[in-house]
């Protein structure tokens, strides 16, 4: 049984090990363009709000703390206090993407998107390509975290619903304990996303 | 003194063992507000500018919570070393990409005066950069590298091939 859990303790790691490389590509590529643009990046960086960005931080790192409480309920065989802290977590990570969905939705006003719909600065003024860059990588990293947040949502939920039915107990909650795993990782790159993009750029 | 230490030792020992695994709530309240904090330091400190090193600043403070979160809410403090040794590589094979980038765009740069256009392609600054670098591979002079400024921010690559014995970092200021 400990064998068992060690096991796919392991398997979540190798796959958190994935979603490591898969953001560490998008940090490396951010900070070669910083190289590149430094100015436009720091002019660019203005536009995010570092308030919200910290109110987010505070939240996920929040939801974290109940997060690996309910992983200690869970392996304490404490049904109910497992079920209160995920349904904290739950309400954290929305509280979340509520916020970035304000964010996202003023930045999409200002005309901040990347590319061909960056109407912000006129595509004639030499610091227009720099920063429609770094609203690529913003839009690019931020969304697919916030997708992580999103999917993390869909699997607390079925964590609670299982938790609910009474699944889970100090001799079984490898669940409870990967979901945890997984919620705390995607909380470390924050980590590294809020200071790199709303508070250097 | 030596039963003592060891008393002391193995008391300290049994109080860690009493708190770690039945209840975790304190630790972890610890450790959320060592997170909050540094998130209010490196908040903080992106109110003043340390120039070069805010960046440096930026990405410790995030190590140091990574760390954190690491180590505690993910349990790899306690927990099979393989696990850790994944996690640490990742990192490791990161640094790895990243420098070798590095290495890779700084010598690029070295084509441009300005090292706003590291690929060429990039229109008039070519002619600059054509005569440069023409004139530093044949025959390199000593002291030409550094009255240029150009010339001496590239010279990791351009100096290489040149023939020994040139005094190529001979110091002009």
């Amino acid at each position: 049984m400990q064998q068992q859990f060690d096991a796919s303790k392991l398997g979540m790691w190798l796959f958190l090990a994935t979603e490591i490389l898969l953001f560490g590509v998008l940090f490396v590529g951010f900070g070669l363009s910083q190289g590149r643009w430094p100015e436009e990046f720091k002019q660019a960086h203005h536009h995010l709000d570092r308030v919200l960005g910290a109110f987010n931080t505070v939240v996920l790192l929040f939801s974290s703390f109940t997060m690996v409480m309910a992983v200690n309920s869970a392996s304490r065989s404490k049904r109910k206090a497992t079920i209160n802290y995920l349904i904290v977590t739950i309400l954290c990570a929305i509280a979340f993407l509520v916020v970035k969905y304000f964010e996202y939705s003023h930045k999409i006003h200002e005309g901040l998107l990347p590319g061909q719909y960056f109407t912000y600065l006129a595509s004639t003024d030499p610091m227009a390509k720099g920063n429609s860059v770094f609203f690529g990588f913003y839009f690019m990293m931020t969304g697919l975290h916030g997708f992580h947040i999103f999917a993390g949502v869909v699997v607390l939920c079925l964590l609670l619903k299982e938790t609910i039915k009474g699944k889970y107990n100090a001799a079984y909650y490898t669940p409870v304990d990967l979901v945890g795993l997984y919620w705390h990782i995607v909380d470390l790159i924050w980590i590294y996303l809020f200071p790199l993009l709303y508070l250097i750029g | 003194m030596q039963a003592t230490h060891h008393d002391s030792h193995h008391h300290q020992h049994h109080g860690e063992h009493a708190h770690h695994p039945h209840d975790g709530f304190k630790q972890y309240l610890a450790v959320l507000g060592a997170l909050l904090v540094l998130t209010m330091i490196t908040v903080g400190a992106s109110y003043l500018d340390f120039g070069a090193a805010n960046i440096v600043i930026a990405v410790l403070i995030a190590t140091v919570k990574a760390s954190l979160v690491a180590l505690f809410f993910m349990h790899l403090k306690d927990d099979n070393p393989v696990n850790a040794m994944i996690l640490v590589s990742c990192f490791l094979f990161l640094g790895l990409l990243l420098t070798f980038c590095l290495l890779d765009i700084d010598t690029r740069v070295d084509e441009s005066p300005t090292g706003k256009t590291p690929i060429s392609a990039q229109g008039p600054p070519s002619l600059g950069r054509e005569q440069t670098s023409t004139d530093a591979a044949p025959k390199p002079r000593p002291g030409w590298i550094d009255t240029h400024g150009g010339g001496g921010h590239g010279d990791g690559s351009s100096a290489a091939p040149a023939p020994a014995g040139q005094p190529q970092h001979a110091p002009a200021h």
